[in-house]
């Protein structure tokens, strides 16, 4: 690039040669900084910087980032704001009842609404009551034994299946097998 | 009422902010502004006298106090915006501060989010249907909005049909939304009301203080025949009993009870007894 500058300045002839020489460095010097700013942002032209100039140009564009902001200029008001909370709805303030209302039998599901959603109003604050249980122990305890009968006859062999009686209610119980000892021949 | 009157053009004149503990349950007028307790000890007169030792100095301590309607904040003081009886309530558990607001009566509606309210459905179009509430817009309804439905199964609801729902967008905003479903899911008696019935409108106040805890005039009302009532908290009323008589006389009652005194009540009542 300079050497064809100073060619075509040394060309031109008369009094302005030499400024225009001047000018053409100068020129190429100033072009080195005229880049634009997005170009400087790019990643190959900011592996050359130094972390000084890197630092200075993330302060710079942080600096106006947040001028753009808008905020109030008012200190005391953000203190204050805190401890009082809008509310536009009564059911804060006042207890209120269901709105489905059925007396004397007229509508049995409503009535048991009623009765489900005022109790849940001053229930609300009671916590952690006992979950009630579908199924009695000793329910439990029934079923389980006819369920180990169910189960084992399963797996058993089709000799074995023949133990296995029904009871009355369909449960099924393994009856005890006698086992069939030697008997000894009588003379 | 007079002397409640005076009070208060005496304090409008003097340009004072009252405390929110000595108005309670007066008649309080928009533009009041209203000090809370922890403000008032230190805004007190000229803070001569003794000043009470406090353990635990700064407002931190306060808890989070609600203004609820009728009142709005204005810097730490609340400002009063509509007319009526300033009420208060104490806080029941750990939420402190306790619950401000204005006891005042309107016939007009404005949609509340989490309120349940009975509306009258206007048109159907596409997914949605429109149903009138009382207020300056129609609130949207989905029709996937029911227990039980799906795109598949969709509700029997007709134009026309009366809804019991809550809204879950109520602001001034954005159109109103309500739903027919809680958030679990269940119905628990929101969705279309029954056939028949009448459907009639009261003012809100008179909504609220028949749906307070210890309503006489509801006990009352149970007494006298079977039947079956509706509370929709934008004024409006259903109500269903046997005979188209007994409905209407219910829905007369309810109606006036509003400006009856107890005594002129229980006179009527005794007579509906009779006959």
């Amino acid at each position: 690039m300079t050497p064809r500058r100073t060619h075509y300045c040394a060309c031109a002839l008369g009094a302005g040669g030499e400024s225009r020489l001047r000018e053409g460095a100068n020129m190429a010097a100033e072009r080195k900084t005229k880049l634009s700013k997005n170009l400087l942002r790019m990643k190959f032209m900011q592996r050359g910087l130094d972390s000084e100039t890197k630092k200075q140009l993330e302060e710079e564009e942080k600096k106006i980032i947040s001028e753009e902001h808008w905020y109030l200029d008012l200190p005391e008001l953000k203190e204050k704001e805190c401890f009082i909370i809008e509310e536009q709805s009564f059911l804060l303030c006042e207890d209120l009842l269901y709105g489905r209302m059925s007396f004397r039998g007229f509508n049995p599901e409503v009535e048991k609404l009623m009765l489900q959603m005022n109790a849940k109003n001053k229930v609300e604050e009671v916590e952690g009551e006992a979950v009630e249980l579908d199924v009695s122990d000793e329910e439990m305890a029934r079923r389980y034994e006819t369920l180990v009968g169910t189960i084992g006859k399963k797996f058993a062999k089709k000799r074995d299946r023949a133990n296995y009686e029904e009871d009355e209610n369909g449960h099924i119980k393994p009856t005890v097998k006698v086992k069939k000892m030697f008997l000894k021949p009588q003379d | 009422m007079a002397e409640a009157l005076g009070v208060v053009a005496e304090s409008l004149a003097g340009d004072r902010a009252r405390a929110a503990r000595t108005v309670l349950d007066q008649v309080v007028l928009p533009g009041e502004e209203l000090l809370l307790p922890e403000q008032e000890d230190a805004e007190g007169p000229g803070g001569a006298g003794e000043r009470p030792l406090r353990l635990n100095a700064g407002t931190r301590s306060r808890g989070r106090v609600v203004c609820g309607p009728g009142l709005r904040r204005c810097g730490d003081r609340l400002l009063v915006t509509k007319c009526g009886r300033l009420r208060h309530k104490e806080p029941g558990g750990s939420s402190g501060g306790g619950v401000y607001w204005v006891d005042s009566q309107q016939k007009r509606y404005v949609p509340v989010k989490g309120d349940h309210v009975i509306g009258i459905v206007t048109a159907k179009s596409g997914d949605i249907f429109k149903v009138d509430v009382g207020g300056s817009e129609p609130a949207s309804l989905s029709y996937l909005a029911f227990e039980g439905a799906t795109k598949r199964n969709r509700p029997n609801v007709q134009v026309g049909d009366l809804i019991y729902g809550q809204f879950v967008v109520a602001n001034k905003d954005m159109e109103p939304e309500m739903v027919c479903i809680d958030s679990c899911g269940r119905a628990s008696g929101m969705g279309v009301i029954g056939q028949d019935g009448l459907l009639f409108k009261v003012t809100l106040g008179l909504i609220r203080k028949l749906l307070a805890p210890d309503c006489e005039i509801l006990q009352e009302v149970g007494k006298l025949y079977p039947l079956e009532i509706v509370f929709g908290m934008n004024g409006r009323i259903w109500v269903k009993a046997k005979t188209i008589q007994q409905t209407l006389i219910l829905a007369n009652i309810l109606e006036a009870c509003e400006h009856m005194t107890a005594d002129q009540r229980k006179q009527i009542f005794s007579r509906l007894a009779e006959s």
